[in-house]
């Protein structure tokens, strides 16, 4: 099967990469480009493991083909924390427990991060429903809950500060 | 799939060229049906035509007649449009019940047509909102009402090199609106049990001078339930025209029994559900 070059921006940095027609972004980013922070848990669009962002919206990875990313913008977990520092809503989910085997983690992090962009004040009704996209089978999802809206208060204080 | 080629064409013309070369080409707008398909192996395209390109169709534009969706417009995209929300919330919000925020961040009302599911829960309130797709193809386009698009499960009536490149939803009449509501044993990701649509235009006297109700999940395909419609027109949306609407929504129901619901439970649900959305249709189409 002939392959597709694909010039894209992964984190702000300029990537490239050969892919087949049916490869998805998932599988690009942890394949070819060894991003192994997006995880595959169902690979049909139900679990939100895979969640990146692409030209500013959340989606899962598993279902954009990895050509489908020429000229784009993605955006991925490993894009979250500033060197070692973290972003708040990593410091909150560890600060709360927000995880136990992690392997959800990465797409919680990515959705709750774009939903705190959007909404910097959600409600806890609306933060579970944001949130329905990503499965977690160890938390229960009270602690992660817990984890965004700490996370959103800390973020309106550093805006308010600064 | 050994072969498989993939294009991102910009131009409807060259898009219709790529599907008619190859019969086994298909278009991908969201992909949130069509990867999953490919993926499980359910459909083994030879060739994939990303639409998204195509900067038309991934507009909305507000003509005086109607509002034109490209086909490769998100659902989420929908609810930045100030004016088709106030026009039809019920289309957005079915189209924003559709799987989770990342599905609808990529899903599109053209792709939940085309997929053919009887329980896409964006067709419905199309059909009840009288909407049409322009269907693209080699010799030009055909407007076809989208109740005309799914022939069953899983089948559209589009030719060979054809496609839905946009919706069209009429501007709402003054004292109309519009409801969609489905049935779902949890609050999110989930697939219709049952779906209802309605949309009603009352007069100043409260009388109904149109109305149109379509169910999904209850049929092969998405049904446009004409009897619905007629038992309201001309009536106050009193108990017994309500009731005869019901009537006729449940007796148009031919459902299957499956581990989601029997046929009793959809046939009964789906009358429940139709009455429910006339009842919002009507309360928002007062409040125009």
């Amino acid at each position: 099967m002939s392959r597709i070059h694909v010039t894209t921006t992964v984190n702000g940095d300029a990537r490239e990469y050969l892919c087949s027609p049916n490869q998805t972004l998932l599988d690009a980013l942890r394949d070819e480009l060894g991003m192994t922070g997006s995880k595959e848990g169902c690979g049909s669009g139900d679990c939100g493991a895979c969640t990146v962002v692409l030209d500013g919206e959340m989606v899962c990875s598993c279902l954009v083909l990895a050509g489908e990313a020429e000229g784009r913008r993605v955006d991925t977990i490993e894009g979250v924390a500033e060197g070692s520092d973290l972003h708040p809503v990593q410091q909150k989910f560890l600060e709360n427990a927000a995880l136990q085997c992690g392997f959800c983690t990465p797409g919680f992090i990515v959705a709750s991060k774009a939903l705190l962009e959007k909404n910097p004040n959600p409600t806890e009704t609306e933060v579970r429903y944001w949130l329905a996209g990503n499965l977690c089978r160890c938390t229960g999802y009270d602690k992660i809950v817990r984890a965004v809206m700490d996370a959103a208060a800390e973020l309106r204080q550093e805006r308010t500060a600064a | 799939m050994a072969n498989l080629a993939f294009h991102a064409p910009d131009t409807v013309k060259e898009a219709t060229e790529l599907l008619a070369a190859n019969k086994g080409a298909r278009p991908l707008a969201g992909g949130t049906d069509l990867i999953v398909q490919m993926q499980s192996g359910r459909m083994a395209p030879e060739a994939i035509v990303d639409i998204k390109r195509i900067a038309s169709l991934g507009e909305i534009r507000e003509e005086a007649d109607h509002f034109a969706v490209g086909a490769a417009v998100a659902c989420t995209a929908l609810k930045d449009n100030k004016a088709l929300v106030d026009e039809w919330p019920g289309v957005v919000e079915a189209a924003n019940l559709i799987g989770s925020v990342q599905v609808r961040n990529r899903a599109t009302m053209a792709g939940n047509l085309c997929n053919a599911s009887p329980a896409a829960d964006s067709v419905p309130a199309l059909v009840a909102a009288g909407a049409t797709a322009i269907v693209a193809g080699p010799s030009g386009e055909r407007e076809v009402p989208v109740e005309q698009i799914p022939t069953g499960q899983g089948q559209t009536s589009l030719g060979d090199g054809e496609f839905v490149s946009e919706i069209r939803i009429p501007r709402q009449q003054k004292g109309g609106s519009d409801a969609y509501l489905r049935s779902i044993p949890r609050t999110e990701m989930d697939i219709a049990v049952v779906g209802a649509g309605a949309s009603v235009t009352v007069d100043g006297s409260g009388t109904c001078t149109a109305a149109r109700v379509a169910i999904g999940a209850a049929a092969p395909t998405v049904l446009l339930v004409e009897d619905a419609g007629k038992a309201l027109v001309g009536s106050k949306l009193d108990d017994g025209a309500i009731a005869k609407m019901m009537e006729a929504v449940s007796a148009a129901c031919k459902p299957i029994d499956d581990k989601r619901g029997t046929v009793a439970y959809r046939k009964t649900t789906a009358g429940v559900l139709a009455k429910r959305v006339v009842e919002i249709a009507r309360q928002r189409a007062g409040e125009n």
